[in-house]
C-alpha cells in the first residue's frame, strides 16, 4: 500500500443505485433465511445432512469466496516482493477484494458453524488440536483477516487525512505483506489438504496428494483472474479507461500458472490411472478441464484485447470455482449411507445475499474511498 | 539471501507438497487395555433390546424416523429409528435381499451399527479443537460438547459415517456412541451388551475379542461351539451352546482404517451391511497428518519463508523511499 498511493482516488457519485438496491434487496433475503437458521437450526434454511454435512455455504461461501479475494496477496507478492511496480495501480482493488472475500468468508463460518458461540475455542490453547487441518485454516484465515484489514488502513487514513498516522504505519507495513503473502499460501493449500481427511469418499478423479499443490496453485490463477476480471469490469461499469497495458503482462504470468496447474494435474491424474467415467463426476470433470483449457488457449496469443482478457479472466474464475465445487461437493459420496444433497432455495439465497453484500461494499468503497488508480494520471 | 535464492527456497519449501511421506506419521496403535465389541451378526436375533437400553442409559429421546409410522406416532411415544441420527446412538438394521427373505445369514441379516472406536480415529485427527479424544488407556472416542464448534468435520472425515450432527435445533450437538463410558467407569457393560439375549455384542478386551473371532472362524459350520455372553472371559453370565454358522472369513475391523476396537463377524458379505470394503489398512489421518507434519514441522519452512518475504517486502519499500527523496 506505500510507494504511489497518491495515485488512487475515490470514484466518486451516488451510492444508491439501482443495481446497488437491487443487491441490497437479495442481502435482505438472505438475512431473513439466516434468522430462520438462527432460530430453528440449519435444517430450515439448508439441505445439509448427515450425509453431506457441508454444503454451499462452505463450498461456495468459504472455500470458493476466499479463493476470490486471493487477488491481494498475489498482487502484493509481484508489486511489493518481487518489486513489479508496474500493477501498483492494481493493488489497491485487489488487496480490498482480498478483503471482502475473507472477511466474507468468516462470515459464513459463523453461520454455517453448528455451535457458533463457540467459536473462540479454536483461539483457546488448551483446546487447540494441531493436527488438525481444520485449525490451521482457521487460524491463518483469521489472522489474515487481520492483516488484509491492517493493510488496507492507510486508505482509511488518507481518506480522513491523518496521513502523518499513515507514513507511521506505512513504514511498519512490509511485516504484514510479507505476513499478508505467507498466510494465504498455508491456508490456501490446507483447503485442499482438509479433503483428504474424507478418505474414500472423495472421488478418485480428485482424490490426490498433490490437492494441497493444486489447491494453492489454482487460488493464484483466481487470484491474478479476479485482477484481471475486476478491472475490466469496474472500467467498463464505472465509465473509465481500460488497464489492458498493464493487465496484458499479467495474463503472461497466468498462462504460465495456468500451464503448470493443467500439468500438474494431467500428470497426476495418468501417474495414478485415472480417467473419467461417462457419469455425472465424469462429466462435471470435463467441464472442468475444458474451463482450464480454453484461457490456456484464449491467452497464448501475443496481443491481447480487454474482450479476451476478460472473457478467460472469467473462464478462469469458474474453472477455479468448479474446481472446488468439483473436490467438496460433487466428486463427494455419502459414504455407504443413502444420503443426497442439494442446496436448497434459501440455501443458495444465502449465498447469493452473500456475495450481494461483498459488490455492495466494493461498490461503497471504490465510490468513497481512494482505490481505484485515478484516470488522469 | 538475493531473491534468486530466495524464489528457490520458496520453490523448494512449495515442492515439499509434491513428498507427502518426507515426515510420515506413524498409524498409531491400539492401547494396551484397551476395551471393545465383538458383533456376530450370526447370533443376532434383531429384538432391538440394545436399541431400547442404549437410549435409556444414555438419555435420549425417542426418534420418529419411520415415514410410514409417523401418522401413528404422533406424540413420539415409539422410537422408530432407521439409522442412527442425532438422536440415536445404536441400531439394528436388516439387511434383506428380497422381500420374502426367509434364510437367515444368507438372505437376510441383522446389522448393529453404532461408533467403531477406530485405533486411529479420523474424527479425532480432525477435530480442530480436540473435541473427539481417544482414551489413552480403554481407546474409547469421547465427545466434549463444551469444546466443540459444530464444524461438521468428523461427520465429514468418519470413514463408516458415525458422528451425527443435529440439524434441527439452534443449539445443536454432535452424538455418537462413547461405549458407555459412565457404565464403564462403574464398573458395568454398556448398556448394549448388558441386555443383549445372545452374546451377538459381546464386551471385552479387545485383543482377546480378535483372537475369539478368529477362534469362531476356524470352526468349520456346523459344528457346536460355546458361544460367551456379557463379557468375555467372565464368568457372570452363561454361555450358550450353538452351531457354527457359515462365516464370511474376515474379521472386519481388524485392519479396516488401521483397525476398529468395535470389530464384526458375519455369514453374509460385509458390504451387505454397510460397512464400507473400500478402506486401506491404515487411517487417513496417517495421510493428512504426515502433509501437514512435512510442511510444518516445527514451523521451520512457513517462518523461513515468512523472513524471505518480509526481507524483500522491507528492501522494496526503503528502495522507493530513497527514490523518493531523490
Amino acid at each position: 500500500m506505500s510507494a504511489h498511493a497518491d495515485h488512487a482516488a475515490p470514484v466518486g457519485g451516488r451510492i444508491l443505485t439501482v443495481p446497488f438496491l437491487i443487491l441490497g434487496m437479495f442481502a435482505l433475503i438472505a438475512a431473513y433465511f439466516l434468522i430462520l437458521r438462527f432460530i430453528f437450526g440449519l435444517e430450515a434454511a439448508a439441505n445439509i445432512n448427515n450425509g453431506y454435512p457441508w454444503g454451499i455455504w462452505v463450498t461456495m461461501d468459504v472455500v470458493v469466496g476466499t479463493a476470490f479475494g486471493c487477488g491481494g496477496f498475489v498482487m502484493a507478492f509481484l508489486v511489493y516482493i518481487l518489486n513489479k511496480g508496474k500493477y501498483h495501480p492494481l493493488i489497491r482493488p485487489a488487496v480490498m477484494a482480498g478483503l471482502f472475500g475473507y472477511t466474507l468468508g468468516g462470515m459464513a463460518v459463523f453461520f454455517d458453524l453448528g455451535r457458533y458461540w463457540q467459536m473462540y475455542n479454536v483461539f483457546l490453547p488448551w483446546y487447540m488440536h494441531f493436527n488438525s487441518v481444520m485449525l490451521e485454516v482457521a487460524l491463518c484465515v483469521a489472522t489474515y483477516v487481520v492483516v488484509l484489514w491492517i493493510e488496507f488502513t492507510p486508505v482509511f487514513l488518507e481518506k480522513i487525512g491523518f496521513n502523518n498516522l499513515k507514513q507511521k504505519l506505512e513504514k511498519v507495513l512490509f511485516f504484514f505483506i510479507g505476513l499478508g503473502v505467507l498466510l494465504p499460501v498455508m491456508h490456501q493449500s490446507s483447503l485442499g489438504t482438509m479433503m483428504l481427511g474424507a478418505g474414500y469418499k472423495l472421488h478418485p478423479l480428485w482424490n490426490t496428494v498433490l490437492l494441497p499443490l493444486l489447491f494453492l496453485s489454482s487460488a493464484i490463477i483466481m487470484g491474478y483472474s479476479i485482477v484481471i476480471f475486476e478491472s475490466i469490469f469496474a472500467a467498463a461499469g464505472l465509465k473509465r479507461p481500460q488497464e489492458t497495458h498493464i493487465l496484458a503482462p499479467l495474463s503472461n504470468i497466468l498462462w504460465w500458472l495456468l500451464l503448470f496447474f493443467l500439468a500438474v494435474r494431467i500428470v497426476d491424474l495418468l501417474w495414478r490411472g485415472v480417467l473419467p467415467n461417462l457419469d455425472w463426476q465424469g462429466f462435471w470433470f470435463l467441464v472442468e478441464l475444458a474451463l482450464f483449457v480454453i484461457p490456456l488457449a484464449f491467452l497464448s496469443k501475443n496481443h491481447q484485447t480487454a474482450r479476451v482478457l476478460f472473457l478467460s479472466g472469467f473462464c478462469l474464475l469458474l474453472a477455479g470455482t468448479l474446481y472446488r465445487i468439483n473436490v467438496y461437493l460433487i466428486g463427494f459420496t455419502a459414504g455407504t449411507s443413502g444420503w443426497n444433497y442439494f442446496p436448497s432455495v434459501p440455501e443458495i439465497l444465502v449465498t447469493i445475499g452473500v456475495f450481494s453484500f461483498e459488490i455492495m461494499l466494493y461498490l461503497i468503497f471504490v465510490k468513497k474511498l481512494p482505490v481505484l488508480a485515478s484516470p488522469q494520471h | 539471501m538475493n531473491r534468486r535464492d530466495f524464489l528457490k527456497t520458496a520453490i523448494a519449501s512449495a515442492g515439499t507438497v509434491a513428498l507427502p511421506t518426507a515426515q510420515a506419521r506413524d498409524p498409531k496403535q491400539m492401547p494396551e487395555k484397551a476395551v471393545g465389541m465383538l458383533y456376530d451378526s450370526t447370533l443376532c436375533i434383531g429384538c432391538k433390546a440394545c436399541v431400547a437400553a442404549c437410549k435409556s442409559a444414555n438419555n435420549m429421546p425417542p426418534a420418529n424416523d419411520a415415514p410410514d409410522l409417523k401418522k401413528w406416532n404422533n406424540a413420539n411415544t415409539w422410537d422408530t429409528p432407521l439409522d442412527i441420527s442425532g438422536y440415536t446412538l445404536n441400531v439394528i438394521k436388516v439387511y434383506k435381499e428380497h422381500d420374502n427373505a426367509s434364510n437367515k445369514d444368507q438372505d437376510y441379516a441383522f446389522m448393529k451399527r453404532h461408533c467403531l472406536h477406530c485405533v486411529d480415529p479420523s474424527c479425532v485427527s480432525v477435530c480442530p479443537v480436540s473435541a473427539m479424544r481417544k482414551d489413552t488407556t480403554t481407546g474409547v472416542v469421547t465427545y466434549n460438547p463444551d469444546a466443540c464448534i459444530g464444524c461438521r468435520y468428523c461427520v465429514l472425515g468418519c470413514p463408516f459415517s458415525v458422528p451425527q450432527f443435529q440439524y434441527d435445533t439452534p443449539f445443536p450437538r454432535i452424538q455418537k456412541c462413547q461405549f458407555c463410558e459412565h457404565l464403564q467407569k462403574q464398573g458395568k457393560l454398556p448398556a448394549c451388551v448388558d441386555v443383549c439375549p445372545t452374546g451377538a455384542s459381546l464386551f471385552g478386551d479387545a485383543k482377546q475379542l480378535l483372537e475369539e473371532a478368529k477362534r469362531r472362524l476356524a470352526k468349520k459350520s456346523g459344528e457346536t461351539y460355546v458361544f460367551p455372553r456379557g463379557k468375555l472371559g467372565s464368568e457372570e453370565r452363561p454361555p450358550h451352546e450353538a452351531q457354527v454358522p457359515q462365516y464370511q472369513q474376515h474379521v472386519y475391523g481388524e485392519k479396516e482404517a488401521g483397525g476398529t476396537q468395535v470389530i464384526y463377524l458375519s455369514g453374509v458379505p460385509f458390504q451387505k451391511l454397510g460397512l464400507p470394503t473400500n478402506l486401506p489398512d491404515y487411517s487417513y489421518a496417517v495421510v493428512t497428518e504426515s502433509i501437514q507434519h512435512t510442511l510444518y514441522k516445527g514451523m521451520i519452512a512457513p517462518l523461513a519463508l515468512l523472513g524471505g518475504l518480509v526481507y524483500f517486502a522491507k528492501r522494496n519499500a526503503d528502495k522507493h523511499d530513497e527514490e523518493d527523496k531523490s
